[in-house]
Protein backbone atom coordinates (compact mmCIF):
# COMPACT_ATOMS: atom_id res chain seq x y z
CA UNK A 1 0.00 0.00 0.00
CA UNK A 2 3.07 2.23 0.31
CA UNK A 3 3.49 2.60 -3.46
CA UNK A 4 1.02 3.88 -6.08
CA UNK A 5 0.12 0.46 -7.47
CA UNK A 6 -0.21 -1.05 -3.99
CA UNK A 7 -2.43 1.90 -3.05
CA UNK A 8 -4.61 1.42 -6.15
CA UNK A 9 -5.06 -2.28 -5.42
CA UNK A 10 -5.95 -1.52 -1.80
CA UNK A 11 -8.57 1.12 -2.64
CA UNK A 12 -10.24 -0.96 -5.34
CA UNK A 13 -9.98 -4.15 -3.29
CA UNK A 14 -10.44 -4.23 0.50
CA UNK A 15 -11.27 -0.52 0.88
CA UNK A 16 -13.94 -0.56 -1.85
CA UNK A 17 -15.49 -3.72 -0.44
CA UNK A 18 -15.58 -2.16 3.03
CA UNK A 19 -17.16 1.06 1.70
CA UNK A 20 -19.70 -0.94 -0.29
CA UNK A 21 -20.59 -2.95 2.82
CA UNK A 22 -21.11 0.19 4.93
CA UNK A 23 -23.20 1.73 2.14
CA UNK A 24 -25.41 -1.32 1.62
CA UNK A 25 -25.83 -2.06 5.31
CA UNK A 26 -26.51 1.54 6.32
CA UNK A 27 -28.81 2.36 3.43
CA UNK A 28 -30.91 -0.81 3.64
CA UNK A 29 -31.21 -0.53 7.42
CA UNK A 30 -32.57 2.99 7.02
CA UNK A 31 -34.91 2.19 4.15
CA UNK A 32 -36.30 -0.97 5.73
CA UNK A 33 -36.93 0.91 8.96
CA UNK A 34 -38.78 3.64 7.06
CA UNK A 35 -40.92 1.13 5.17
CA UNK A 36 -41.76 -1.04 8.17
CA UNK A 37 -42.71 1.94 10.31
CA UNK A 38 -44.75 3.20 7.38
CA UNK A 39 -48.13 4.69 8.11
CA UNK A 40 -51.09 3.37 10.02
CA UNK A 41 -53.37 1.08 8.08
CA UNK A 42 -56.30 3.09 6.83
CA UNK A 43 -59.57 1.22 7.16
CA UNK A 44 -61.85 3.94 5.76
CA UNK A 45 -62.72 3.55 2.08
CA UNK A 46 -61.26 6.41 0.06
CA UNK A 47 -62.55 8.04 -3.11
CA UNK A 48 -59.20 8.44 -4.87
CA UNK A 49 -56.33 5.97 -5.12
CA UNK A 50 -52.84 6.34 -3.67
CA UNK A 51 -50.53 4.96 -6.36
CA UNK A 52 -51.48 7.27 -9.22
CA UNK A 53 -51.29 10.54 -7.31
CA UNK A 54 -48.15 9.27 -5.56
CA UNK A 55 -46.25 8.74 -8.82
CA UNK A 56 -47.66 11.95 -10.28
CA UNK A 57 -46.30 13.95 -7.36
CA UNK A 58 -42.95 12.17 -7.65
CA UNK A 59 -42.69 13.79 -11.08
CA UNK A 60 -44.32 17.15 -10.41
CA UNK A 61 -42.27 17.85 -7.28
CA UNK A 62 -39.12 17.10 -9.28
CA UNK A 63 -39.73 20.21 -11.37
CA UNK A 64 -39.56 23.42 -9.37
CA UNK A 65 -42.80 25.44 -9.34
CA UNK A 66 -42.68 28.95 -10.85
CA UNK A 67 -42.68 30.59 -7.43
CA UNK A 68 -39.60 28.69 -6.28
CA UNK A 69 -37.84 29.43 -9.55
CA UNK A 70 -38.63 33.14 -9.23
CA UNK A 71 -37.29 33.24 -5.67
CA UNK A 72 -34.15 31.14 -6.18
CA UNK A 73 -33.28 30.76 -9.87
CA UNK A 74 -29.62 30.00 -9.10
CA UNK A 75 -30.50 27.06 -6.86
CA UNK A 76 -32.85 25.59 -9.45
CA UNK A 77 -30.69 26.03 -12.56
CA UNK A 78 -27.28 25.20 -11.09
CA UNK A 79 -28.79 22.44 -8.99
CA UNK A 80 -30.29 20.81 -12.06
CA UNK A 81 -27.07 21.23 -14.06
CA UNK A 82 -24.78 19.55 -11.59
CA UNK A 83 -27.23 16.82 -10.64
CA UNK A 84 -27.65 15.82 -14.29
CA UNK A 85 -23.91 16.12 -14.87
CA UNK A 86 -23.09 14.00 -11.84
CA UNK A 87 -25.56 11.29 -12.79
CA UNK A 88 -24.40 11.30 -16.42
CA UNK A 89 -20.73 10.92 -15.46
CA UNK A 90 -21.58 8.29 -12.87
CA UNK A 91 -23.83 6.11 -14.98
CA UNK A 92 -22.81 6.68 -18.60
CA UNK A 93 -18.98 6.75 -18.54
CA UNK A 94 -17.81 3.42 -20.00
CA UNK A 95 -15.25 2.57 -17.27
CA UNK A 96 -17.99 3.23 -14.69
CA UNK A 97 -20.36 0.91 -16.53
CA UNK A 98 -17.64 -1.75 -16.29
CA UNK A 99 -17.53 -1.08 -12.54
CA UNK A 100 -21.29 -1.64 -12.27
CA UNK A 101 -20.91 -4.80 -14.34
CA UNK A 102 -18.23 -5.94 -11.89
CA UNK A 103 -20.50 -5.34 -8.88
CA UNK A 104 -24.05 -5.95 -10.14
CA UNK A 105 -23.40 -8.09 -13.21
CA UNK A 106 -25.43 -5.80 -15.47
CA UNK A 107 -24.37 -3.21 -18.02
CA UNK A 108 -25.94 -0.64 -20.32
CA UNK A 109 -24.86 1.55 -23.23
CA UNK A 110 -22.59 4.48 -22.40
CA UNK A 111 -21.73 7.85 -23.90
CA UNK A 112 -18.55 8.69 -25.86
CA UNK A 113 -15.76 9.82 -23.57
CA UNK A 114 -15.58 13.41 -24.92
CA UNK A 115 -19.26 13.94 -24.06
CA UNK A 116 -18.77 12.70 -20.50
CA UNK A 117 -15.62 14.81 -20.29
CA UNK A 118 -17.49 17.99 -21.23
CA UNK A 119 -20.34 17.17 -18.86
CA UNK A 120 -17.83 16.58 -16.04
CA UNK A 121 -16.12 19.91 -16.65
CA UNK A 122 -19.50 21.68 -16.44
CA UNK A 123 -20.35 19.71 -13.29
CA UNK A 124 -17.12 20.80 -11.60
CA UNK A 125 -17.83 24.45 -12.41
CA UNK A 126 -21.42 24.15 -11.20
CA UNK A 127 -20.37 22.48 -7.95
CA UNK A 128 -17.80 25.20 -7.28
CA UNK A 129 -20.52 27.77 -7.99
CA UNK A 130 -22.82 26.12 -5.43
CA UNK A 131 -20.09 26.35 -2.78
CA UNK A 132 -19.37 29.99 -3.58
CA UNK A 133 -23.08 30.75 -3.48
CA UNK A 134 -23.45 28.96 -0.16
CA UNK A 135 -20.64 30.95 1.41
CA UNK A 136 -21.73 34.30 -0.08
CA UNK A 137 -25.50 34.19 0.29
CA UNK A 138 -26.31 35.50 3.80
CA UNK A 139 -29.28 33.20 4.46
CA UNK A 140 -27.67 30.11 2.97
CA UNK A 141 -24.49 30.78 4.89
CA UNK A 142 -26.47 31.14 8.11
CA UNK A 143 -28.38 27.90 7.76
CA UNK A 144 -25.42 25.83 6.51
CA UNK A 145 -24.15 23.21 8.92
CA UNK A 146 -20.84 21.32 8.94
CA UNK A 147 -22.74 18.39 7.42
CA UNK A 148 -23.58 20.52 4.37
CA UNK A 149 -19.90 21.25 3.76
CA UNK A 150 -18.98 17.59 4.37
CA UNK A 151 -21.56 16.45 1.82
CA UNK A 152 -20.34 19.03 -0.70
CA UNK A 153 -16.75 17.84 -0.23
CA UNK A 154 -17.45 14.13 -0.63
CA UNK A 155 -19.55 14.88 -3.71
CA UNK A 156 -17.01 17.21 -5.29
CA UNK A 157 -13.87 15.10 -4.74
CA UNK A 158 -14.90 12.12 -6.92
CA UNK A 159 -15.77 14.48 -9.79
CA UNK A 160 -12.54 16.44 -9.50
CA UNK A 161 -10.26 13.40 -9.11
CA UNK A 162 -12.11 11.62 -11.91
CA UNK A 163 -11.47 14.58 -14.22
CA UNK A 164 -7.78 14.67 -13.22
CA UNK A 165 -7.47 10.91 -13.75
CA UNK A 166 -9.19 10.96 -17.15
CA UNK A 167 -6.90 13.71 -18.38
CA UNK A 168 -3.91 12.04 -16.70
CA UNK A 169 -2.94 15.32 -15.05
CA UNK A 170 -1.30 13.61 -12.08
CA UNK A 171 1.56 11.15 -12.39
CA UNK A 172 1.79 8.25 -11.92
CA UNK A 173 -1.66 7.27 -13.11
CA UNK A 174 -2.27 4.56 -10.45
CA UNK A 175 -1.94 7.27 -7.80
CA UNK A 176 -4.68 9.53 -9.20
CA UNK A 177 -6.93 6.61 -10.12
CA UNK A 178 -6.45 5.34 -6.55
CA UNK A 179 -7.32 8.77 -5.13
CA UNK A 180 -10.43 8.86 -7.32
CA UNK A 181 -11.60 5.47 -6.05
CA UNK A 182 -10.68 6.44 -2.47
CA UNK A 183 -12.88 9.56 -2.74
CA UNK A 184 -15.73 7.36 -4.01
CA UNK A 185 -15.18 5.03 -1.06
CA UNK A 186 -15.47 8.02 1.26
CA UNK A 187 -18.68 9.08 -0.52
CA UNK A 188 -20.14 5.58 -0.03
CA UNK A 189 -19.23 5.47 3.67
CA UNK A 190 -20.66 8.91 4.39
CA UNK A 191 -23.76 8.33 2.23
CA UNK A 192 -26.14 6.49 4.63
CA UNK A 193 -25.47 8.81 7.54
CA UNK A 194 -25.96 12.21 5.90
CA UNK A 195 -28.47 14.02 3.73
CA UNK A 196 -27.02 12.12 0.78
CA UNK A 197 -29.73 9.55 1.59
CA UNK A 198 -32.06 11.90 -0.30
CA UNK A 199 -30.95 10.01 -3.43
CA UNK A 200 -33.38 7.32 -2.25
CA UNK A 201 -35.66 9.04 0.25
CA UNK A 202 -36.55 12.14 -1.81
CA UNK A 203 -38.65 10.11 -4.22
CA UNK A 204 -40.19 8.00 -1.45
CA UNK A 205 -41.18 11.18 0.41
CA UNK A 206 -42.68 12.67 -2.75
CA UNK A 207 -44.67 9.51 -3.32
CA UNK A 208 -46.01 9.61 0.25
CA UNK A 209 -46.99 13.26 -0.17
CA UNK A 210 -48.80 12.56 -3.40
CA UNK A 211 -50.49 9.49 -1.97
CA UNK A 212 -51.79 11.43 1.03
CA UNK A 213 -53.07 14.29 -1.15
CA UNK A 214 -54.62 11.97 -3.70
CA UNK A 215 -56.50 9.83 -1.25
CA UNK A 216 -59.53 12.09 -0.86
CA UNK A 217 -61.04 10.33 2.10
CA UNK A 218 -61.24 10.40 5.86
CA UNK A 219 -58.56 8.97 8.09
CA UNK A 220 -59.85 6.00 10.06
CA UNK B 1 41.51 -10.42 -19.15
CA UNK B 2 38.59 -9.84 -21.47
CA UNK B 3 37.63 -6.63 -19.72
CA UNK B 4 40.76 -4.90 -21.07
CA UNK B 5 39.49 -4.71 -24.66
CA UNK B 6 37.54 -1.67 -25.78
CA UNK B 7 34.12 -2.03 -27.29
CA UNK B 8 35.33 -0.61 -30.62
CA UNK B 9 38.04 -3.24 -30.88
CA UNK B 10 35.63 -6.00 -29.99
CA UNK B 11 33.06 -4.86 -32.54
CA UNK B 12 35.67 -4.77 -35.30
CA UNK B 13 36.78 -8.26 -34.32
CA UNK B 14 33.16 -9.39 -34.67
CA UNK B 15 33.01 -7.90 -38.15
CA UNK B 16 30.60 -5.06 -37.33
CA UNK B 17 30.91 -2.31 -39.91
CA UNK B 18 31.36 1.34 -38.98
CA UNK B 19 28.04 2.10 -40.67
CA UNK B 20 26.23 -0.58 -38.66
CA UNK B 21 27.81 0.71 -35.48
CA UNK B 22 26.78 4.32 -36.15
CA UNK B 23 23.24 3.24 -37.02
CA UNK B 24 23.08 1.50 -33.68
CA UNK B 25 24.36 4.61 -31.91
CA UNK B 26 21.70 6.77 -33.61
CA UNK B 27 19.02 4.26 -32.64
CA UNK B 28 20.32 4.22 -29.06
CA UNK B 29 20.20 8.04 -28.94
CA UNK B 30 16.61 8.06 -30.14
CA UNK B 31 15.70 5.22 -27.78
CA UNK B 32 17.03 7.19 -24.84
CA UNK B 33 15.09 10.26 -25.98
CA UNK B 34 18.30 12.15 -26.72
CA UNK B 35 18.76 14.58 -29.63
CA UNK B 36 20.24 13.08 -32.85
CA UNK B 37 23.41 15.09 -32.26
CA UNK B 38 24.14 12.73 -29.38
CA UNK B 39 24.68 9.83 -31.85
CA UNK B 40 28.38 10.62 -32.54
CA UNK B 41 28.93 11.27 -28.83
CA UNK B 42 27.53 7.84 -28.06
CA UNK B 43 29.70 6.35 -30.80
CA UNK B 44 32.83 7.96 -29.38
CA UNK B 45 31.97 6.89 -25.84
CA UNK B 46 31.18 3.32 -26.86
CA UNK B 47 34.39 3.08 -28.94
CA UNK B 48 36.43 3.81 -25.88
CA UNK B 49 34.29 1.95 -23.37
CA UNK B 50 35.96 -0.93 -21.62
CA UNK B 51 34.00 -4.13 -21.59
CA UNK B 52 32.54 -4.32 -18.15
CA UNK B 53 32.38 -7.64 -16.43
CA UNK B 54 28.81 -8.79 -15.99
CA UNK B 55 27.63 -11.50 -13.63
CA UNK B 56 24.10 -12.71 -14.28
CA UNK B 57 22.38 -14.55 -11.45
CA UNK B 58 19.17 -16.48 -12.12
CA UNK B 59 17.03 -17.25 -9.08
CA UNK B 60 13.30 -18.09 -8.96
CA UNK B 61 12.68 -17.45 -12.65
CA UNK B 62 11.45 -19.13 -15.80
CA UNK B 63 14.33 -18.10 -18.11
CA UNK B 64 11.82 -16.06 -20.10
CA UNK B 65 13.92 -12.93 -19.58
CA UNK B 66 16.98 -14.61 -21.05
CA UNK B 67 14.84 -16.02 -23.84
CA UNK B 68 13.58 -12.52 -24.56
CA UNK B 69 17.11 -11.17 -24.69
CA UNK B 70 18.30 -13.86 -27.08
CA UNK B 71 15.19 -13.58 -29.29
CA UNK B 72 16.33 -10.28 -30.71
CA UNK B 73 17.07 -11.21 -34.33
CA UNK B 74 20.55 -12.45 -34.80
CA UNK B 75 22.89 -11.02 -35.75
CA UNK B 76 21.85 -7.53 -34.73
CA UNK B 77 24.01 -4.87 -33.26
CA UNK B 78 22.22 -5.09 -29.94
CA UNK B 79 23.13 -8.78 -29.84
CA UNK B 80 26.71 -7.84 -30.30
CA UNK B 81 26.56 -5.11 -27.73
CA UNK B 82 25.43 -7.82 -25.42
CA UNK B 83 28.15 -10.07 -26.77
CA UNK B 84 30.87 -7.56 -26.15
CA UNK B 85 30.20 -7.03 -22.52
CA UNK B 86 32.18 -9.62 -20.66
CA UNK B 87 29.44 -11.94 -19.52
CA UNK B 88 31.39 -13.98 -17.02
CA UNK B 89 28.58 -15.98 -15.46
CA UNK B 90 25.15 -16.87 -16.80
CA UNK B 91 23.55 -20.27 -16.15
CA UNK B 92 21.79 -20.57 -19.43
CA UNK B 93 24.24 -18.97 -21.80
CA UNK B 94 27.57 -20.17 -20.42
CA UNK B 95 29.19 -23.36 -21.62
CA UNK B 96 30.65 -24.28 -18.25
CA UNK B 97 28.69 -26.26 -15.70
CA UNK B 98 28.99 -27.43 -12.12
CA UNK B 99 32.10 -26.46 -10.17
CA UNK B 100 33.72 -24.83 -13.18
CA UNK B 101 30.78 -22.47 -13.56
CA UNK B 102 30.87 -21.46 -9.92
CA UNK B 103 34.64 -21.05 -10.12
CA UNK B 104 34.18 -18.66 -13.07
CA UNK B 105 31.74 -16.60 -11.02
CA UNK B 106 34.09 -16.43 -8.06
CA UNK B 107 37.05 -15.57 -10.28
CA UNK B 108 35.12 -12.76 -12.02
CA UNK B 109 33.96 -11.38 -8.69
CA UNK B 110 37.52 -11.38 -7.40
CA UNK B 111 39.13 -9.90 -10.53
CA UNK B 112 36.56 -7.13 -10.96
CA UNK B 113 35.73 -6.42 -7.35
CA UNK B 114 33.85 -3.14 -7.03
CA UNK B 115 33.51 -2.78 -10.81
CA UNK B 116 31.25 -5.52 -12.17
CA UNK B 117 27.62 -5.19 -13.03
CA UNK B 118 25.38 -7.68 -11.33
CA UNK B 119 22.27 -8.66 -13.30
CA UNK B 120 19.60 -10.66 -11.53
CA UNK B 121 16.55 -12.32 -12.98
CA UNK B 122 14.04 -14.04 -10.75
CA UNK B 123 12.91 -13.35 -7.22
CA UNK B 124 14.48 -15.04 -4.24
CA UNK B 125 13.21 -16.52 -0.98
CA UNK B 126 13.48 -13.76 1.64
CA UNK B 127 15.82 -13.89 4.63
CA UNK B 128 13.09 -15.37 6.82
CA UNK B 129 12.12 -18.11 4.34
CA UNK B 130 13.41 -21.64 4.08
CA UNK B 131 16.66 -21.13 2.09
CA UNK B 132 16.15 -24.57 0.56
CA UNK B 133 13.35 -23.29 -1.64
CA UNK B 134 15.92 -22.19 -4.20
CA UNK B 135 19.63 -22.97 -4.24
CA UNK B 136 22.46 -22.98 -6.77
CA UNK B 137 25.41 -25.29 -6.13
CA UNK B 138 24.10 -25.74 -2.61
CA UNK B 139 24.18 -21.99 -1.95
CA UNK B 140 20.91 -20.27 -1.09
CA UNK B 141 19.81 -17.47 -3.42
CA UNK B 142 19.92 -15.03 -0.54
CA UNK B 143 23.52 -15.89 0.40
CA UNK B 144 24.64 -15.81 -3.24
CA UNK B 145 23.04 -12.41 -3.81
CA UNK B 146 24.59 -10.96 -0.67
CA UNK B 147 28.01 -12.24 -1.69
CA UNK B 148 27.72 -10.99 -5.26
CA UNK B 149 26.31 -7.61 -4.31
CA UNK B 150 29.25 -6.89 -2.01
CA UNK B 151 31.63 -6.33 -4.93
CA UNK B 152 29.14 -5.02 -7.51
CA UNK B 153 29.09 -1.48 -8.82
CA UNK B 154 25.38 -1.68 -9.43
CA UNK B 155 22.61 -4.23 -9.66
CA UNK B 156 20.25 -4.51 -12.62
CA UNK B 157 17.09 -6.46 -11.77
CA UNK B 158 15.86 -7.84 -15.10
CA UNK B 159 12.25 -8.96 -15.27
CA UNK B 160 9.29 -8.40 -13.00
CA UNK B 161 10.22 -11.27 -10.64
CA UNK B 162 13.56 -9.74 -9.65
CA UNK B 163 12.20 -6.18 -9.78
CA UNK B 164 8.96 -6.69 -7.85
CA UNK B 165 8.71 -10.35 -6.82
CA UNK B 166 6.58 -11.29 -9.82
CA UNK B 167 4.84 -14.64 -10.07
CA UNK B 168 6.69 -16.34 -7.17
CA UNK B 169 5.61 -13.50 -4.86
CA UNK B 170 1.97 -13.60 -6.01
CA UNK B 171 -0.55 -14.54 -3.32
CA UNK B 172 -0.14 -16.73 -1.33
CA UNK B 173 3.63 -16.40 -1.96
CA UNK B 174 4.51 -19.90 -0.75
CA UNK B 175 8.28 -19.36 -0.82
CA UNK B 176 8.23 -15.94 0.85
CA UNK B 177 9.67 -14.52 -2.37
CA UNK B 178 11.03 -10.97 -2.34
CA UNK B 179 12.49 -8.67 -4.98
CA UNK B 180 16.11 -7.62 -5.31
CA UNK B 181 15.41 -4.09 -4.05
CA UNK B 182 13.81 -5.58 -0.94
CA UNK B 183 17.24 -6.99 -0.08
CA UNK B 184 19.79 -4.66 -1.65
CA UNK B 185 19.79 -1.30 0.10
CA UNK B 186 23.40 -0.12 -0.11
CA UNK B 187 24.02 -0.39 -3.87
CA UNK B 188 22.21 1.25 -6.79
CA UNK B 189 19.43 -0.99 -8.09
CA UNK B 190 18.04 -0.49 -11.60
CA UNK B 191 14.78 -2.31 -12.26
CA UNK B 192 14.01 -3.43 -15.80
CA UNK B 193 10.62 -5.06 -15.22
CA UNK B 194 8.47 -6.83 -17.76
CA UNK B 195 7.37 -10.41 -18.17
CA UNK B 196 9.67 -10.51 -20.01
CA UNK B 197 11.21 -7.06 -20.57
CA UNK B 198 11.56 -5.73 -24.10
CA UNK B 199 14.99 -6.96 -25.34
CA UNK B 200 16.02 -3.48 -26.51
CA UNK B 201 15.25 -2.14 -23.05
CA UNK B 202 17.65 -4.61 -21.44
CA UNK B 203 20.40 -3.82 -23.93
CA UNK B 204 19.48 -0.12 -23.87
CA UNK B 205 20.02 0.13 -20.12
CA UNK B 206 23.42 -1.55 -20.50
CA UNK B 207 24.30 0.75 -23.41
CA UNK B 208 23.32 3.79 -21.40
CA UNK B 209 25.58 2.64 -18.60
CA UNK B 210 28.45 2.08 -21.03
CA UNK B 211 28.00 5.44 -22.79
CA UNK B 212 27.59 7.71 -19.84
CA UNK B 213 29.46 5.68 -17.24
CA UNK B 214 26.68 6.43 -14.80
CA UNK B 215 23.35 4.99 -13.94
CA UNK B 216 20.24 6.28 -15.70
CA UNK B 217 17.57 8.51 -14.17
CA UNK B 218 15.02 6.33 -12.41
CA UNK B 219 11.38 6.61 -11.42
CA UNK B 220 10.07 5.77 -7.97
CA UNK B 221 10.16 2.06 -8.81
CA UNK B 222 13.84 2.36 -9.84
CA UNK B 223 12.90 1.97 -13.50
CA UNK B 224 14.90 3.95 -16.10
CA UNK B 225 12.78 6.91 -17.12
CA UNK B 226 14.08 6.70 -20.67
CA UNK B 227 12.09 3.49 -21.15
CA UNK B 228 9.47 3.55 -18.42
CA UNK B 229 8.69 7.27 -18.37
CA UNK B 230 5.46 7.01 -20.35
CA UNK B 231 2.47 4.76 -20.04
CA UNK B 232 1.34 2.25 -22.63
CA UNK B 233 -1.96 4.16 -22.87
CA UNK B 234 -0.25 7.48 -23.67
CA UNK B 235 1.75 5.97 -26.53
CA UNK B 236 -0.85 3.48 -27.74
CA UNK B 237 -1.83 3.77 -31.40
CA UNK B 238 -5.37 2.74 -30.35
CA UNK B 239 -5.61 5.72 -27.99
CA UNK B 240 -7.78 7.78 -30.39
CA UNK B 241 -10.45 5.09 -30.13
CA UNK B 242 -10.43 5.37 -26.34
CA UNK B 243 -10.75 9.13 -26.63
CA UNK B 244 -13.68 8.72 -29.04
CA UNK B 245 -15.30 6.10 -26.79
CA UNK B 246 -15.01 3.28 -29.35
CA UNK B 247 -14.34 -0.02 -27.60
CA UNK B 248 -14.10 -3.68 -28.55
CA UNK B 249 -16.44 -5.61 -26.26
CA UNK B 250 -15.40 -9.12 -27.20
CA UNK B 251 -12.44 -10.58 -29.04
CA UNK B 252 -14.55 -11.22 -32.11
CA UNK B 253 -16.92 -8.30 -32.43
CA UNK B 254 -16.91 -5.53 -34.97
CA UNK B 255 -14.89 -3.28 -32.65
CA UNK B 256 -12.16 -5.90 -32.29
CA UNK B 257 -11.99 -6.34 -36.06
CA UNK B 258 -11.77 -2.61 -36.56
CA UNK B 259 -8.94 -2.33 -34.04
CA UNK B 260 -10.80 -0.29 -31.43
CA UNK B 261 -9.65 0.28 -27.84
CA UNK B 262 -9.28 -2.86 -25.67
CA UNK B 263 -10.08 -1.18 -22.33
CA UNK B 264 -13.28 -3.15 -21.81
CA UNK B 265 -11.44 -6.39 -22.50
CA UNK B 266 -9.13 -5.74 -19.57
CA UNK B 267 -6.33 -3.60 -21.04
CA UNK B 268 -4.08 -2.34 -18.22
CA UNK B 269 -2.33 0.12 -20.54
CA UNK B 270 -3.54 3.21 -18.63
CA UNK B 271 -1.74 2.13 -15.46
CA UNK B 272 1.28 0.46 -17.05
CA UNK B 273 4.59 2.15 -17.76
CA UNK B 274 6.72 0.41 -20.38
CA UNK B 275 8.20 0.86 -23.84
CA UNK B 276 6.20 -1.82 -25.72
CA UNK B 277 4.11 0.72 -27.66
CA UNK B 278 7.17 2.51 -29.02
CA UNK B 279 9.80 -0.25 -29.31
CA UNK B 280 7.52 -3.19 -29.97
CA UNK B 281 8.58 -6.82 -30.03
CA UNK B 282 10.26 -9.24 -32.43
CA UNK B 283 12.51 -6.63 -33.96
CA UNK B 284 9.76 -4.04 -34.12
CA UNK B 285 7.20 -6.33 -35.76
CA UNK B 286 4.31 -5.89 -33.36
CA UNK B 287 3.29 -5.78 -29.72
CA UNK B 288 0.42 -7.28 -27.70
CA UNK B 289 -2.13 -4.51 -28.27
CA UNK B 290 -1.33 -4.40 -31.99
CA UNK B 291 -1.97 -8.14 -32.17
CA UNK B 292 -5.39 -7.61 -30.60
CA UNK B 293 -4.68 -8.52 -27.00
CA UNK B 294 -5.03 -6.16 -24.03
CA UNK B 295 -1.94 -5.13 -22.08
CA UNK B 296 -1.53 -7.29 -18.97
CA UNK B 297 0.40 -4.64 -17.06
CA UNK B 298 3.38 -6.98 -16.64
CA UNK B 299 5.92 -4.26 -15.84
CA UNK B 300 3.99 -3.06 -12.78
CA UNK B 301 4.29 -4.34 -9.21
CA UNK B 302 1.77 -6.97 -8.07
CA UNK B 303 0.45 -7.49 -11.58
CA UNK B 304 -0.46 -11.10 -10.85
CA UNK B 305 -2.63 -10.02 -7.93
CA UNK B 306 -4.20 -7.00 -9.66
CA UNK B 307 -7.41 -8.76 -10.71
CA UNK B 308 -8.16 -10.86 -13.76
CA UNK B 309 -6.26 -10.13 -16.96
CA UNK B 310 -9.59 -9.73 -18.76
CA UNK B 311 -11.27 -7.61 -16.08
CA UNK B 312 -11.34 -3.90 -16.97
CA UNK B 313 -9.07 -1.62 -14.97
CA UNK B 314 -12.08 0.07 -13.35
CA UNK B 315 -13.61 -3.22 -12.15
CA UNK B 316 -13.25 -3.75 -8.41
CA UNK B 317 -11.22 -6.56 -6.90
CA UNK B 318 -12.61 -9.35 -4.75
CA UNK B 319 -16.29 -10.29 -4.77
CA UNK B 320 -18.15 -6.99 -4.37
CA UNK B 321 -21.45 -8.59 -5.48
CA UNK B 322 -21.33 -10.93 -2.50
CA UNK B 323 -20.30 -8.07 -0.20
CA UNK B 324 -23.30 -6.10 -1.42
CA UNK B 325 -25.69 -9.01 -0.82
CA UNK B 326 -24.31 -9.93 2.61
CA UNK B 327 -24.17 -6.34 3.87
CA UNK B 328 -27.58 -5.63 2.34
CA UNK B 329 -29.08 -8.66 4.11
CA UNK B 330 -27.54 -7.53 7.38
CA UNK B 331 -28.95 -4.06 6.77
CA UNK B 332 -32.44 -5.47 6.20
CA UNK B 333 -32.23 -7.38 9.48
CA UNK B 334 -30.93 -4.36 11.39
CA UNK B 335 -33.58 -2.08 9.87
CA UNK B 336 -36.28 -4.64 10.65
CA UNK B 337 -35.15 -5.01 14.25
CA UNK B 338 -34.92 -1.23 14.69
CA UNK B 339 -38.44 -0.72 13.30
CA UNK B 340 -39.85 -3.56 15.37
CA UNK B 341 -38.29 -2.14 18.54
CA UNK B 342 -39.67 1.30 17.72
CA UNK B 343 -43.15 -0.12 17.15
CA UNK B 344 -42.86 -2.12 20.34
CA UNK B 345 -41.87 1.02 22.27
CA UNK B 346 -44.87 2.88 20.85
CA UNK B 347 -47.24 -0.01 21.64
CA UNK B 348 -45.86 -0.32 25.17
CA UNK B 349 -46.29 3.39 25.72
CA UNK B 350 -49.93 3.15 24.64
CA UNK B 351 -50.57 0.03 26.78
CA UNK B 352 -48.94 1.45 29.87
CA UNK B 353 -50.59 4.83 29.54
CA UNK B 354 -52.15 5.85 32.89
CA UNK B 355 -54.86 8.46 32.29
CA UNK B 356 -55.45 10.95 35.06
CA UNK B 357 -58.87 12.56 35.46
CA UNK B 358 -59.46 16.13 36.56
CA UNK B 359 -61.14 14.84 39.71
CA UNK B 360 -58.08 12.77 40.62
CA UNK B 361 -55.88 15.77 40.10
CA UNK B 362 -58.11 17.97 42.22
CA UNK B 363 -58.08 15.42 45.03
CA UNK B 364 -54.30 15.60 45.13
CA UNK B 365 -54.30 19.36 45.45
Amino acid sequence: MSDPMGFLLWVKGPAFNFALAVFALGMLARLVEIFILGRKTNYAEAKGGEWGPGFKTMLTRTVADPGTFARAPFNVVVGWIWHIGFITALLLFIPHIELFRGVLGIAWPGLPNPVVDAVTAITILALVATLVHRTQHPVKKHISTPEDYLVWTVTFLPVLTGYLAYHRLVNPYPLILGLHILSVNLFLVVFPFTKLTHVFTAFIARWYNGAIFGRKGVQS
Amino acid sequence: MAARKTLGESLREHGVSRRGFLKFCAATASMMALPPSMGPVIAAALEKARRPSVIWLSFQECTGCTESLTRSHSPTVEDLIFDVISLDYHHTLQAAAGHQAEAAREQAMKDNHGEYLLIVDGSLPGPNSNPGFSTIAGISNYAMLQEAVAGAKAVVAVGTCSAFGGLPAAAPNPTGAVSVMDIVKDKPVINVPGCPPVPMVITGVLAQYLVFGKLPDLDEYHRPLAFFGQSIHDRCYRRPFYDKGLFAESFDDEGARKGWCLYRLGCKGPSTYNACATMRWNSGTSWPVESGHPCLGCSEPKFWDAGGFYEPLSAPLGTPGNTLLAAGAAGVVIGGVAATLAKHRAATAVAERQPVTVEELEQKL
